[in-house]
């Protein structure tokens, strides 16, 4: 059924179309119109699900931990501080090998405090051990909250869903909501590997003396190598039932283009309309959004990249000190394969809109320079504020 | 009363743990899990008790055991407890097992959350007074007068010990007792009441001597934790709704012959005993003028 939903929506309704049992969050700004939903929906019952209300992201986290080991689908949401503070329980969920999903809406960190889009967050948690996948629309956010259960179950690691602030989050958009029995069809009940039972008694998440932990860590490793395979099945059944999918990258006029912008999230509308500009100026220009980010999809960037002259990677995000994540991870995911020189970018920081101007100097940057710059090019700042 | 009497037949806790000789806090979990039963679920945070059951793949308890983050058990009992009541296992009980640590300091505000919401668990709080399985450090649950590693030797600790139980008994939870490893047909009798009362959380202040961490040979950790309650130091008592509250100990010995079995009170001058005794008076004319309503 196409209705017309705001993202935050889309992401609600794929948690009540996946039956999700217990939902624990905590409210931050962006995220809260996600958990208000579900609060809605758990209340009038058109979800049989309780809704926790704890006191923090961490106990959030750590609440839907006791539920996940308590043999239940699980979900929960939060943001910047929120993801920030639920660190360390992001740690246990993934070592605990729990399959609970979570959205988390891209915003910025503080201080100073900014409620806008951001990835910093997200990508400061990249080694806990969760999948991540970075949506770009509203249905997106839908279709990869279902597909996310599938994939967290089939390899016991929680799974991040993510959109971007506002953008996409406060956005309302055309999205084809799916029927219960066809959802139903795809996702059935979830049949936890392992459980609190009073009939089995067993210790979980107990202590791992050297002779084991470095083997539990070989195994999260080894789940997540399982992924872009497991996503590929997934995806393949989900598009035979409703006719869509994304795959873990996505690539938009790739094919003959020598000048190709890697970027995520939102940013890849925009330059989705800057490539379609571009190529009718008479420039061989291609994109390609990446979706999944963890694990990072080695296999598909070589294969798309692999007849490019230049890559140029637009990033909402930095590591200070380094530059611009997406950038880091493409040139370390190169290594050995295609020598493709990395241009690094980094804009929209914050919230500042990435217009079709940014992504157009992008490009232009990216052929005027013979070789990248050792650091990021940040574009779009303002040097008089940082005299 | 003969022991089957009082306690379920079945043992659930196994030797071969991992506790210090003497451990209080091994003690407190066997007599809790013999008036529980087998069908219980124990939450337990970072404190020793994390490391007493054994390392992966065994564990000396025949129940299930969730470990958890620190500051996490309040969260994690109410996140299981709802998967069990979605999956109908009602009739489960589930117990958070946290030390002083894990409960006065690092996981007070996931404790007082799960208190608020009232939500149907046990937590039984096993005071051993310092933070034990780091190596004796002090926590707000030290009392005033100890060293400890943090403060170490004359730089004992200079302030009072937090309530607790005071603290829960705010929160107007239904159940909040306090208990003691050398009385255990009034731990047994308050656990199995906390089982029985399904509307709120249920909170249990359990003393646990610490050999290691108080200064005193492992067979006396019985007699020094009875000595806690006949010196009023930690007396018994329960409260209903947050406002009915009985006495259930009695004794007037000395808080001198209890303090000078241990030595991490053994810099205190007899003008700091007299200053705890007086503390110990106060504490005690307040509890029996809240007993009396």
């Amino acid at each position: 059924m196409k209705t017309i939903l705001e993202g935050s929506q889309a992401c609600a309704e794929a948690v009540r179309l996946a039956r999700v049992q217990v939902v624990s969050a905590y409210p931050i700004t962006p995220q809260t119109h996600i958990v208000e939903e579900l609060a809605k929906f758990c209340s009038d019952g058109s979800l049989n699900g309780r809704f926790l209300c704890v006191e923090s992201e961490h106990s959030a986290m750590a609440a839907v931990i006791g539920a996940a080991a308590g043999g239940v689908r699980t979900f929960t949401a939060s943001s910047s501080q929120g993801l920030a503070l639920m660190h360390e329980m992001l740690h246990w969920a993934a070592g605990g090998r729990l399959p609970i999903v979570m959205a988390e809406v891209n915003r910025a960190l503080g201080p100073g405090w900014n409620l806008w889009a951001d990835q910093t967050d997200s990508l400061a948690q990249r080694d806990t051990g969760w999948i991540q996948l970075y949506c770009a629309d509203g249905q997106e956010v839908l279709d990869t909250t279902l597909q996310a259960y599938r994939l967290a179950e089939a390899v016991n690691l929680p799974v991040m869903v993510i959109l971007d602030a506002f953008f996409l989050s406060h956005t309302w958009e055309p999205v084809d909501l799916p029927a219960q029995e066809e959802v139903d069809q795809f996702l059935p009940p979830y049949a936890p590997r392992f459980r609190m039972d009073t009939d089995h008694p067993q210790s979980l998440h107990g202590v791992a003396p050297i002779g084991v932990y470095m083997e539990m860590r070989r195994s999260m490793q080894l789940a997540m190598e399982a992924v872009p395979e497991l996503l590929e099945r997934i995806e393949e059944e989900f598009f035979a039932r409703f006719g869509r999918r994304y795959g873990p990258v996505e690539p938009y006029l790739c094919d003959d283009a020598d000048v190709i912008l890697v970027t995520s999230g939102t940013a890849a509308g925009t330059a989705r309309v800057v490539v379609d500009q571009l190529r009718a100026e008479g420039q061989k220009a291609g994109l390609l959004r990446i979706r999944m980010f963890r694990p990072f999809p080695v296999r598909s960037v070589h294969e798309v990249l692999k007849s490019a002259l230049k890559v140029a990677v637009l990033d909402r995000n930095c590591s200070f000190g380094a530059g611009g994540i997406f950038a880091s991870e493409l040139r370390s995911a190169l290594q050995g394969g295609n020598p493709v020189p990395v241009y690094s970018y980094i804009a929209g920081l914050g919230g500042r809109d990435i217009t079709v101007e940014t992504i157009r100097d992008c490009f232009a940057l990216t052929r005027g320079t013979d070789r990248p710059a050792i650091e990021s090019v940040w574009l779009g700042v303002k040097e008089e504020l940082l005299k | 009363m003969s022991k089957s009497e009082l306690f379920e037949e079945r043992e659930l806790m196994n030797t071969g743990h991992v506790g210090c000789p003497g451990c209080g806090a091994t003690i407190a979990m066997k007599l809790a899990l013999r008036a529980l039963g087998d069908k219980t679920m124990v939450v337990i945070p970072a404190c020793c008790w994390a490391i007493i059951a054994g390392n992966y793949p065994q564990s000396a308890l025949k129940v299930p055991v969730l470990n958890t983050a620190f500051a996490t058990t309040g969260a994690v009992c109410s996140g299981l407890r709802a998967a069990l009541d979605l999956r109908g296992e009602k009739d489960t009980t589930i117990i958070g097992w946290a030390g002083d640590g894990g409960t006065f300091d690092i996981g007070f505000q996931a404790l007082s959350a799960a208190a608020e919401r009232g939500d149907d668990f046990i937590y039984i709080c096993y005071d051993n007074e310092a933070y034990m399985n780091t190596g004796v450090q002090r926590s707000s649950s030290t009392p005033w007068g100890a060293s400890t590693m943090t403060t170490p030797g004359a730089s004992w600790k200079r302030t009072q010990k937090k309530n607790i139980v005071e603290i829960m008994a705010a929160h107007r939870i239904p159940y909040t007792a306090t208990a003691n490893i050398a009385f255990p047909e009034d731990l047994e009798r308050k656990l199995r009441k906390a089982r029985s009362i399904r509307s709120g959380l249920r909170f249990i202040h359990l003393f646990a001597s610490c050999p290691t961490g108080w200064g005193f040979a492992p067979a006396d950790a019985i007699k020094i934790s009875r000595m806690a309650v006949l010196s009023r130091a930690f007396p018994l008592y329960e409260v209903e709704e947050g406002e009915r509250y009985t006495i259930n100990s009695g004794g007037d010995a000395p808080v001198y012959d209890y303090l000078r079995m241990q030595n991490r009170f053994r810099r205190l001058s007899d003008g700091d005993i007299a200053m705890i005794q007086e503390h110990v008076n106060r504490e005690w004319e307040r509890l029996n003028r809240k007993a009396r309503g």
